[in-house]
């Protein structure tokens, strides 16, 4: 542990790790679950870009599990230590805000790169999986868990109880994960919906982290690294900007 | 040589209320200064302006001349500060959570120096138990010690011996003295009295967030407190002895400065046909000090 940032991010993986039960075990029992229920229902009568259902289904739970992951490890280790107090061990030290975005959000994507690791090997015997483009895989679970995180810190700061950050998690996060081409390809969807799907930058995460599986996807993998690349640029701008201003953090 | 903590012209407010009103401030290294005041006269937001906690609206602070704002990674490196809430992270163990505060500040190998502070606070055998695990006091021991990890010359402790026993306090102020003596500046709240009265060379008053008295403390002893004969007579104190003497529970306090005057005091008793049952010398103490600035009753600036 050498400076502000590899201890920061050292704790915040140490956290999860300790309470891996919950943080780790769980989701990814959630996740099997969800398979065996959804793969046992459709299998055999739906067939999505030419793939059997269950094998659609598998990378679209693990990014969801990545996603909904990183989103909880940042926000709820910052909502934790903002009303038991001890985010003061944090404001102390000569801890850059930058090194403090850079800590929270990469133990997130470790986070959900390890729930959804969890999740695929769990899963991965259910149905047989290609790794047609891997890179694909890796460019979209660390994008993607890098939203979700930086989601998470401004979730967290913002937060003042546990109910709000609650409300966050189960009013947004949850319908954007769940409506974003998890269970189902958004070509199956009418127009309407279809269209406003092209709007939700999740989507983008989910079709290029499957086309990684696959080699087909319902966008470009191309367009989808350009719509979650900007995304990520946006929201660090804005949570850089939202810590140097010491927003509830520093008053 | 500059201040250790210099504070100039620090101005807060929150919502209508005037935290910290142009506060001025300085505080020399090794000193061990006592900042006193009645709860939400301010002694709290103006530690949490030095430790960047809370940024003030107006004015400057510097920590061994570095500016906490401007230059605040090199002045939080120069402050370690015991916060006032009893906080913990109920993750990790005491060892594990020194571990990670020496990290934040740059130490890798730091365990040398935690077993030091271990020892000293009393630590060793819950080195490895879960934060969750202790006692208050325990817990508050261990708050020290993450505030002295990084070996800060400036070390400021807010309210540290709220609650706690008695044998903590002892093992915490002796730990805290030898800090001082090894040339590390000390700044203490506290709402013992007198605690601040036997290890503060100087203090400040604060009420209202603003500074209402600043001497060494000997001097604040000397100007608003006296020496006072406590007595219980039968018969009547002679008027001209009565000046400035008040009476309570059928004990009279007669102040006096100097101990000569105290004989020609009981002469005049005895002259008068009065006859002392009991009788205590009372000496300056700080509280009186603190009741008489708070009351608006003098000021001083020194």
């Amino acid at each position: 542990m050498r400076g502000g940032f590899s201890t920061l991010l050292y704790k915040e993986v140490l956290r999860f790790w300790k309470v891996a039960a919950q943080t780790v075990a769980a989701p990814v029992l959630t996740a099997l679950l969800y398979l065996l229920i959804f793969s046992h229902v459709l299998e055999g009568h739906v067939k999505i870009h030419g793939i059997a259902y269950t094998a659609f289904l598998i990378p679209g739970l693990v990014i969801m599990s990545v996603l909904q992951n990183a989103f909880a490890n940042s926000s709820s280790s910052l909502i934790q230590s903002k009303v038991t107090g001890n985010i003061v061990f944090v404001l102390l030290p000569p801890i850059s805000y930058l090194e403090f975005f850079a800590a929270y959000v990469l133990a997130s994507v470790v986070r959900g790169v390890v729930v959804g690791s969890g999740v695929l090997l769990a899963t991965v015997w259910f149905a047989p999986l290609g790794f047609a483009e891997p890179w694909w895989i890796v460019i979209f679970a660390v994008l993607g868990g890098s939203i979700l995180g930086s989601l998470g810190v401004i979730a967290g700061i913002w937060a003042e109880k546990f109910d709000q950050l609650a409300a966050f998690q189960n009013f947004l996060i949850m319908p954007l994960t769940f409506l974003s081409g998890v269970f189902y390809s958004v070509h199956s969807l009418p127009p309407f919906w279809q269209q406003l799907s092209h709007w939700n930058p999740i989507f983008y995460m989910i079709d290029g982290f499957r086309h990684g599986f696959f080699g087909v996807s319902d966008a470009s993998p191309w367009l989808s690294l350009a719509v979650v690349g900007s995304c990520f640029a946006v929201l660090t701008v804005f949570t850089l900007n939202l810590l140097k201003s010491g927003y509830k953090l520093r008053d | 040589m500059s201040p250790a903590i210099r504070i100039e012209q620090v101005s807060k407010r929150f919502g209508s209320v005037h935290a910290l009103d142009a506060v001025d401030l300085e505080v020399q290294p090794g000193e061990f200064f006592g900042l006193l005041g009645p709860n939400g006269a301010g002694k709290t937001t103006l530690i949490s302006a030095l430790a960047g906690l809370v940024r003030p609206d107006a004015g400057r602070l510097r920590v061994m001349n570095h500016d906490v704002q401007a230059d605040y990674r090199a002045a939080r490196r120069q402050l370690g500060v015991v916060p006032q809430e009893l906080v913990f992270d109920p993750f990790f163990s005491v060892r594990e959570s020194l571990q990670i505060q020496s990290g934040y500040f740059g130490i890798a190998d730091n365990d040398t120096w935690i077993d030091e502070i271990l020892e000293n606070l009393g630590l060793t055998s819950k080195a490895n138990v879960n934060m969750r695990m202790l006692s208050g006091g325990m817990k508050r021991r261990v708050l020290v010690a993450q505030a002295l990890v990084h070996r800060p010359p400036v070390i400021v402790l807010d309210e540290p011996t709220a609650g706690v026993d008695v044998e903590l306090r002892q093992t915490l102020w002796a730990f805290i003295r030898r800090l001082n003596q090894a040339g590390h500046t000390v700044v203490l709240t506290t709402h013992y009295l007198e605690e601040a009265e036997m290890l503060c060379n100087r203090i400040a008053m604060l009420k209202a967030g603003r500074i209402v008295a600043l001497d060494t403390t000997h001097n604040l002893l000397r100007r608003f407190s006296t020496h006072s004969l406590r007595l219980r007579v039968e018969g009547s104190i002679p008027t001209e002895l009565l000046r400035g003497a008040t009476e309570s529970g059928g004990w009279w306090s007669l102040p006096f400065d100097a101990f000569g005057e105290v004989e020609p005091i009981l002469a005049r008793l005895r002259g008068a046909d009065c006859r002392i049952t009991d009788l205590e010398v009372g000496k300056p103490d700080l509280e009186e000090v603190f009741v008489r600035v708070m009351q608006g009753s003098l000021q001083g600036q020194g």
